[in-house]
């Protein structure tokens, strides 16, 4: 029996726990291959023109893996925390992909609603007992040491490695000396996607920058970051890192040189939160810049943004602290209309 | 306190007359026109949803007004609508508008919360005038509704092509002097009067479209383009799946007809749509099937599928109506 995972989406961040589930199951795991120009054009031919880029990458790695594997996992994510969504595309996922393809394996969807309850992580763990046919207890004892797995490599996160990196033992080169650091913030399948994020962080990395991410920043420090800025909450989880993280650097300017926010086109979340930080980035004086990311495939685009990025923070701290961190020419904040 | 509110249909006689009655100036942001959309996008995130650039206009034009407050409708979520009023807070704050925003967000805890969410609007008002105004807006609203689910149906008939229009705005003007529950009774009656009296032609039985779709999109008509007039001006009976007291008795009045109805539309969304996704995906599709099963659709009836840019529950039911079409013999 073999299970299907595609990587994209939630993999970047949950793929330790599932796949050590599976394996304390006995069921083989095949992961479909990173993500390239074709995985995306096949997604994108078969889903609706508005979805965002991601999910049409899901929907590629899923026509990626269907012949191979007896069942595929599609879990209906809605919430993972109190009081917090994760996004509404992601809730109706396996609807989407269940009417607009034919001749799929079956779908492992359960249902993960954590908003309510403390019990509510239950009910994935009891249709994964019916859909496998597997004991409570053996059910249970792969549900708990998939947390201490997935919760080991999370750690490994914070040492800097990406989630790729951790997730298959890959080593990251870190080179000596003081260098500049620029935070990269983005949904984790768009920043850690080779082909959506077209390379960035490699980029970056090769013009000599350190990059981290929100994902490498303790969530008490993400915490704190929500908590310093006044007004309502925020009630998407993935977006509370990126803001957390983001209001986080925007308070410690030492830390890091620079923030580029990475958002795909059409990202309800990224629409709202992209833009508190971008205010709270110029507040701040802070270098940033949003990329906005899609199914375009010119990589010179982004290359040249982050070398324009990366020249301007390099001037910034050789010679002088008054050059604009970005675009206040033509910052809407001049004058009531 | 200068109080204003967001456009959304005629949500805004409601709101003058509630606010009023508890007091305070109103000041009533203008019509929706194209200078308040582009005003409005101006000054929103580029990618937020269009109901977000629509309000944003709303308060610019209602603040160039002299309004100081704005009353606006929270949320917890998934929808973007729940975090609108704290993102428009901070873009007319570095606009250097001095508008406060007082948001009426569903309680967290209970019930009892509700006291003080609405105790700025309330004025110091008693409980027996605070349920007196709340019944009377609520009613106002219910039978503005009433006199325009008649105009949708009544368009496709007209014997010339205003008639209904010129009812329709003699209508609103009577609504919007009503104060107290004893002269709204009396005013329906008017307004009901005044289409009856409008001239019908004959005709066979005209087509019928059902409108589903964001809540928004579907009942503010400088948004949709004016969609239900066209298409009664083009004969067309048009059945709107949504009205604001529909939304109000939904969600906001606890009773167990809303319970039941919202667990059919659950039920009947079921093979198309496992779950809630925000918005109104849910509803859409759930009411769609309805009126399939019901033959609203019949004589070749059609739905509309309505949906504002970029609202990621309505992706949902962007995909899903056709095969939905399919099963019940109607275009969509």
């Amino acid at each position: 029996m073999s299970v299907g995972i595609p990587r994209a989406l939630l993999y970047y961040l949950h793929f330790p726990y599932w796949r050590r589930f599976f394996q304390e199951l006995g069921i083989k795991v095949i992961l479909s291959p990173p993500t390239t120009a074709r995985i995306l054009n096949q997604g994108a031919a078969v889903t609706v023109d508005e979805v965002c880029a991601p999910v049409k990458v899901f929907f590629g790695h899923v026509l990626e893996l269907k012949d191979q594997v007896d069942c595929m996992l599609v879990p209906r994510y809605v919430s993972v925390e109190r009081g917090a969504y994760i996004c509404p595309k992601l809730m109706g996922l396996p609807d989407m992909l269940s009417h607009s393809q034919t001749s799929l394996p079956p779908l492992f969807s359960p249902n993960i609603d954590l908003r309510r309850g403390s019990l509510a992580w239950l009910s994935p763990l009891l249709e994964a007992r019916r859909f496998f046919s597997r004991s409570a207890s053996s059910i249970g004892r792969a549900y708990y040491r998939s947390l201490q797995e997935g919760r080991r490599l999370e750690r490994q996160l914070l040492t800097g490695l990406t989630p790729e990196e951790a997730f298959h033992g890959l080593k990251h080169r870190r080179l000596p000396g003081k260098r500049l650091r620029v935070a990269l913030l983005g949904h984790a399948y768009n920043v850690y996607d080779p082909t959506l994020s077209m390379n960035l962080a490699d980029h970056l990395r090769a013009l000599d920058i350190d990059v981290c991410t929100a994902e490498m920043l303790p969530s008490e420090k993400v915490a704190w970051g929500l908590a310093c800025r006044d007004g309502k909450e925020l009630f998407w989880t993935l977006s509370k890192r990126i803001l957390g993280a983001g209001m986080y650097y925007l308070k410690h300017p030492h830390e890091v040189d620079g923030l580029i926010t990475l958002s795909s086109f059409g990202c309800g979340l990224e629409s709202l939160v992209g833009d508190l930080l971008a205010r709270a980035a110029r507040k701040a004086e802070l270098p940033f810049m949003l990329l906005n990311i899609d199914e375009h495939r010119g990589e010179a685009g982004p290359v040249t943004r982050a070398e324009a990025f990366v020249d301007m923070i390099r001037g910034r701290s050789t010679n002088a602290r008054n050059i604009p961190t970005h675009g206040d020419a033509v910052a809407r904040t001049a004058g009531a209309p | 306190m200068r109080v204003t509110f967001p456009h959304m249909g005629t949500l805004w006689l409601v709101l003058r007359a509630l606010l009023e009655n508890f007091g305070h100036t109103v000041v009533v942001p203008p019509a929706i026109s194209s200078h308040t959309i582009s005003l409005g996008a101006r000054h929103s995130p580029e990618c937020v949803c269009l109901p977000f650039k629509v309000n944003m206009g709303n308060f610019l034009e209602a603040a160039a007004l002299g309004a100081d407050t704005v009353v606006m409708a929270g949320g917890a979520g998934p929808c973007r609508l729940g975090f609108y009023a704290t993102s428009q807070l901070e873009i007319l704050r570095d606009l250097g508008i001095d508008l406060k925003m007082l948001v009426l967000e569903p309680p967290k805890n209970s019930v009892w919360e509700l006291g003080g969410i609405i105790s700025p609007l309330t004025n110091g008002a008693t409980t027996v005038e605070l349920v007196r105004n709340l019944h009377f807006a609520f009613e106002l609203c219910k039978a503005l509704d009433r006199v325009e689910r008649t105009l949708s149906e009544l368009r496709a008939v007209q014997a010339t092509p205003v008639a209904c229009d010129r009812a329709w705005e003699k209508a609103l003007h009577l609504f919007g002097q009503v104060r107290d529950v004893s002269h709204l009774r009396q005013t329906e009656h008017q307004a009901t009067e005044l289409l009856s009296k409008v001239q019908r032609r004959d005709t066979a039985e005209p087509l019928r479209v059902a409108l589903v779709g964001e809540i928004y999109v579907l009942i503010e008509p400088s948004v949709n383009l004016h969609l239900e007039k066209r298409l009664g001006d083009m004969g067309v009976a048009v059945f709107r799946s949504t009205y604001v007291s529909d939304w109000v008795s939904a969600h906001l009045i606890p009773n167990p007809r809303a319970l039941l109805y919202a667990r059919k539309l659950k039920s009947k969304a079921r093979p198309y749509l496992r779950g809630f996704v925000g918005g109104h995906g849910l509803e859409t599709i759930g009411k769609s099937v309805i009126y399939g099963e019901q033959g609203v659709w019949h004589h070749s009836g059609h739905a509309a599928n309505l949906y504002a840019g970029d609202c990621s529950a309505e992706h949902f039911t962007n995909g899903e109506p056709a095969f939905r079409g399919a099963d019940y013999d109607a275009g969509v």
